[in-house]
């Protein structure tokens, strides 16, 4: 069984069949000149034995000019799998996706360094002491490990949550670059029973990860099928080049036949071109790349277009998330994916405030919108994320929770058919003949169906706005939820079995 | 046996089945008698109409009333309760006044001259139908001499004005006068309702009170009922 996620009938679209192919043929060029910059070997020598043209360049890092032919690239995407199945550790929490259809699944992430507590202190006007008001106060700190637990812990909760990929950076004092990978993905996995998708920090660490991965699911056959994790990779770096380490990850992990989304990140006016058929056409190409390379590697390794796109500000040249035209640059993503099949992962969500508030909800929702709107299969639409993926607020994930909600719903497909037509006319007919003529009587039948939406969530009582307030009570509450942890004997295998994770996450030996 | 229908009388009120046709909140009362049919039933069988009344449907009215304010039922819930009520009294007003059985009482509303807006104005008369009084809706754009001569002849104890335009909330103060003119200003409680008027403006009228809602006219009118006894 899989989750439900959201069905776009007609997905919003903002290139006709003709600046799809444009852009595509662009790409292509872009390929074969200039080509690819790759400074990892490996993938130089797989692009080269199918056919590459390549050639030395000289500086103090080793480094490949690699230039992809349009026949190349058109046999090595034959192979992407076009529907591509991400387990969980609970198999109802499944997600199937298939490139051909806008079926749209809410994800979680990035990885944030600060976590943002809050607080509610009340106070006091000064000269009329009747008068209070609670405001929240948002204290940033280091994210940790335990941090990274709660936030699964309410994500498993969150209704509108689809799959969960590490949205805290775990900066404890004894997490090390060796044992950071097996942390968070344990961390994770053992508070959340939905797909995990994280990056992976040190290449060494795959195999004790895939191997905690093979104990959770009950065994290798067992992960092949239900694959309850996945990567994500950034091996371009914008413009055009392969980075060396993440490249050799993405090989292996692709060689281990696991899921992976291929993604790139170039921000138009610094490491793009600022102009919308600039940026698609690069994106494209960077992502191509990769699946080809994916491809080439494991014919059939199940990849996602990986697209995050964002625009520069003009003021810092930093990412503007909150840009409108990132949000247009993410539905063209959406859209070139679908051209090609491949189930897409995409962004929303991200915005540019430091804090939750106005700013935050007004660019958070347009994009999650619009994105939405497109039909990405699998969209990262930032839950709780602030300030460009820095900081993560768990409030903000409890209000983004509802706001999906409104948006899952708006997205339903109208009922119009003949029978719902001769019965709305049959009722017209008979309340028009009443005195009071009023439809009224008519909307219980649908009241309790959940075809009509509800209220916003957290409306305050009387003149106040207490959306704040409600949405930590409502926090606390999820909080408080218990989750379904990892059994306890497969808890002991994985300790015995994989070195470096953390004794304080063992919850069966906690007390003594 | 009486007791069976009773007890069905009141679980249909709080589903707010009116006849055997309607939904209630679940399928469990499906295609069995609602209130109308029940109602006559327990008449046919004899029932005293006050415990038809009292035990089946204020006691169901209450339980919705609890619902209500726990969030567990909606505005369409408690008006389909109320309808159902009001349907029932309907069936029982010839047998409450052979008897002799002494009502709530007689309300009036109207929407003041000018004004066609009656949404709210409907809503209060299904609700206070349902609460037990006589209502009696006189319409919209109501001049006053309507007004005067419906309290003059029909007696009612209530009057209940709406008024949704500035425009039009002064023809409230207009009705007052006239019915002081016509010496019947003392013979009727006077409330008003709209989203034109408030507290302020009822006293400046000389209406006895204003409504926010229709919640308000039945706690303002039942409050009258307890001051009687
Ligand atoms: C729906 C509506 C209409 C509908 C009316 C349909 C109908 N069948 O009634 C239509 C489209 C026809 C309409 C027309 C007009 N409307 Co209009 N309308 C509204 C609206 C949006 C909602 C009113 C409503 O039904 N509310 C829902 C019900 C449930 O609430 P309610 O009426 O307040 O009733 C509750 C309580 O007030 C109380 N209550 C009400 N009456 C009574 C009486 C008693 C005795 C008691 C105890 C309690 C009580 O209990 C009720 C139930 O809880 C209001 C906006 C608003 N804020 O009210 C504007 C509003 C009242 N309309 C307005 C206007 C201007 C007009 C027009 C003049 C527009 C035009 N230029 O043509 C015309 C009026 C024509 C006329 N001569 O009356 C303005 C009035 C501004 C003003 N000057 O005061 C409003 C406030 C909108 C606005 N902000 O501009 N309107």
């Amino acid at each position: 069984m899989a989750r439900e996620g959201i069905h776009v009938e007609r997905p919003y679209e903002r290139l006709n069949k003709d600046q799809v192919e444009l852009i595509h043929q662009a790409s292509m060029e872009i390929l074969q000149d200039p080509g690819l910059i790759s400074f990892n070997e490996e993938a130089v020598n797989i692009f080269h034995s199918h056919g590459a043209e390549v050639e030395s360049l000289g500086g103090d890092h080793r480094s490949w000019h690699v230039k992809l032919p349009e026949q190349l690239m058109t046999s090595a995407l034959k192979s992407v799998p076009k529907t591509v199945t991400l387990g969980a550790r609970n198999p109802d929490n499944s997600l199937v996706m298939n490139g051909d259809q806008p079926k749209v699944y809410l994800i979680t992430g990035s990885e944030t360094n600060i976590w943002l507590d809050v607080e509610f202190p009340e106070y006091v006007h000064k000269s009329d002491s009747s008068k209070k008001i609670r405001v929240p106060e948002f204290k940033p700190r280091r994210g940790m490990v335990e941090d990274l637990c709660q936030s699964a812990r309410v994500c498993e909760h969150l209704e509108m949550v689809d799959g969960f990929i590490r949205n805290v950076n775990i900066q404890d004092r004894d997490i090390t670059p060796e044992n950071k990978d097996v942390n968070k993905f344990f961390a994770s996995l053992n508070n959340n029973t939905k797909h995990f998708m994280s990056g992976l920090t040190s290449l060494d660490q795959l195999d004790n990860v895939v191997r905690m991965a093979e104990l959770i699911a009950g065994g290798k056959k067992q992960l092949a099928d239900n694959p309850i994790i996945s990567f994500i990779t950034c091996l371009v770096k914008s413009p055009l080049q392969f980075v060396d380490d993440t490249t050799s990850t993405f090989i292996e992990i692709c060689r281990r036949g696991l899921p992976v989304a291929v993604s790139s990140s170039p921000q138009a006016g610094t490491t793009a071109p600022i102009k919308e058929a600039g940026i698609m056409a690069q994106i494209n190409a960077e992502v191509l790349a990769g699946i080809a390379l994916g491809q080439l590697v494991k014919p059939g390794v199940p990849l996602l277009y990986g697209s995050v796109p964002v625009r520069a500000r003009m003021d810092t040249l930093s990412d503007s998330y909150g840009a409108v035209e990132t949000s247009q640059y993410n539905i063209d993503c959406v859209q070139m994916a679908r051209f090609y099949g491949i189930p897409n992962y995409s962004t929303s969500g991200v915005c540019d405030s430091k804090i939750p508030g106005q700013q935050s909800s007004i660019e958070r929702l347009f994009s999650d919108i619009v994105v939405a709107m497109s039909g990405p299969q699998y969209l990262h639409c930032a839950f709780g994320l602030l300030e460009c993926n820095s900081v993560f607020s768990l409030l903000q994930a409890v209000l983004d929770d509802a706001h999906f909600k409104m948006i899952k719903h708006f997205l339903k497909q109208p009922r119009v058919d003949q029978t719902e037509i001769e019965s709305v006319l049959k009722q017209i007919r008979s309340v028009v003949d009443t005195p009071q003529k009023l439809y009224i009587s008519h909307i219980r039948p649908v009241l309790r169906s959940g075809e009509i939406s509800g209220l916003y969530p957290f409306e305050g009582s009387g003149e106040t706005d207490q959306v704040f307030e409600l949405a930590f009570d409502r926090m606390e509450e999820l909080l408080a939820k218990p989750v379904q942890h990892i059994d306890e004997e497969t808890t002991a295998r994985i300790f015995a079995e994989v070195p470096g994770i953390l004794p304080r996450l063992n919850v069966y030996e906690r007390g003594s | 046996m009486s007791k069976d229908i009773i007890a069905a009388l009141k679980e249909n009120v709080i589903q707010g089945r009116k006849t055997k046709d309607d939904v209630g909140i679940d399928d469990s009362l499906a295609d069995k008698p609602g209130v109308v049919e029940l109602t006559q039933q327990a008449l046919d069988d004899k029932v005293a109409p006050q415990e038809i009344i009292t035990e089946g449907l204020t006691a169901g009215m209450e339980v919705v009333g609890e619902k209500f304010s726990n969030k567990e039922y909606f505005i369409p819930d408690m008006l389909a309760s109320a309808e159902a009520v009001g349907a029932a009294m309907d069936i029982l007003k010839p047998a409450l006044e052979s008897a002799k059985v002494e009502t709530k009482g007689k309300f009036a509303i109207a929407t003041v001259k000018g004004d066609i807006h009656d949404i709210g104005k409907n809503i209060v008369a299904i609700l206070l139908k349902g609460a037990g009084y006589e209502v009696h809706d006189l319409g919209i754009d109501v001049p006053e001499d309507t007004v005067v001569d419906f309290v003059k002849n029909e007696k009612p104890q209530y009057l209940g004005l709406s008024a949704l335009l500035t425009t039009t909330m002064t023809e409230m103060g207009v009705v007052i006068k006239a019915l002081d003119e016509s010496k019947v200003r003392g013979n009727v409680k006077v409330l008003i309702g709209g989203a034109a008027v408030s507290d302020e403006f009822a006293r400046e009228i000389g209406a006895d009170a204003y409504c926010a809602d229709a919640f308000a006219a039945v706690k303002v009118l039942d409050s009258y009922q307890q001051a009687k006894s």
